[in-house]
């Protein structure tokens, strides 16, 4: 009888529902839903300027767009190498992780020299912060608005391949397994976000 | 292990949804819509493709759910926050095009 007892307390023995693991993935959301809304902002800010704009120099004329559909590829592609990274760990392939990741920041890295180049295409062609192109006529806030999100994104991508080197240094030493891997976990789900916000950004800055 | 399997949907079918929608918003920009037709197509488009990046690529769909109504909350903001601002934006427009004349007006003189 007594034994009973003690086996019915042990069921009920305090677990805490947060696991240092899933803390960890719990606060990475939180940064993530607090940077959705920076980009939020960013974002709303852009549309009231331009909304409140007497003349808005058309986006697909001042930006390229078809460069930036390759840089939106690519995104999606370094997307799809992380959920590989991630997959290849949860099966105890530390190797084939270390490849993923790799790819990963190659993906990253061409990115952010794209980017540097049409920034150096579009300064060069006269769009600064308090001009447009010659022979455009609109609004100089163009400028500061596509200036400020791309480079807010661009930022996090930079942020994301250092982010990606320090696991993938980790990753070469051996530090994840089958059984730990919830670091290479919260490193997706960065920068899967960096892919999402680009997506957005990629819609409402060049394409309306 | 049948919890590490649920983990891995199919990511190569959500890549090829992803790469045809991409290509999809660039062709609908040339096409000869209406303007409001195009603006709508797009933001839908990119909506899907951001849930897609959501759902499977960062597991929201394999999660709990209270981590779900959690993500949706900076969304929910951000459309009360464009709702909040409209009246002012429709405001702005016929200010900003107002002074935009008189400077027009001012330059020829």
């Amino acid at each position: 009888m007594e034994q009973t007892t003690t086996l019915d307390h042990s069921a009920d023995v305090y677990e805490p529902s947060l696991t240092p693991d899933s803390l960890g993935k719990l606060g990475m959301w939180l940064f993530l839903i607090s940077d959705a809304m920076s980009f939020g902002a960013l974002l709303a800010a852009y549309g009231a300027i331009r909304a409140g704009a007497a003349e808005w120099a058309p986006p697909s004329e001042v930006l390229g767009i078809n460069l930036t559909a390759g840089m939106t590829f690519l995104l999606i592609c370094s997307s799809v190498t992380m959920v590989k990274a991630l997959e290849a760990i949860q099966n105890g392939n530390q190797s084939r992780m270390c490849t993923f990741l790799g790819l990963t920041i190659l993906g990253g890295l061409i990115f952010l020299g794209l980017q540097a180049y049409e920034w150096t295409h579009l300064i060069t062609h006269g769009l600064t912060f308090t001009t447009l192109p010659h022979g455009m006529s609109g609004s100089t806030l163009f400028g500061p608005t596509f200036y400020t999100i791309t480079g807010f994104h661009g930022a996090h991508v930079t942020g994301g391949v250092i982010y990606l080197i320090v696991i993938l240094i980790q990753g070469l030493r051996g530090t994840y397994t089958a059984e730990n891997n919830h670091k290479v976990e919260i490193l997706g789900l960065y920068w899967h976000f960096v892919d999402l916000v680009w997506i957005m950004v990629f819609t409402f800055v060049y394409l309306l | 292990m049948e919890h590490a399997h649920k983990e891995h949907p199919k990511y190569m079918r959500i890549f090829v949804i992803l790469i045809i929608l991409t290509i999809a918003e660039v062709a609908v920009v040339y096409m000869p819509f209406p303007k409001i037709v195009i603006a709508l197509l797009l933001i839908g488009m990119a909506c899907s493709k951001a849930l897609y990046v959501a759902l499977y690529f960062m597991h929201l769909k394999f999660e709990q759910k209270t981590l779900m109504v959690i993500a949706l909350t900076p969304f929910i903001i951000c459309v009360f926050l464009v709702f909040m601002l409209l009246p002012d934006l429709m405001d702005g427009a016929r200010h900003e095009g107002a002074k935009a004349e008189s400077q027009v007006v001012d330059a020829s003189h």
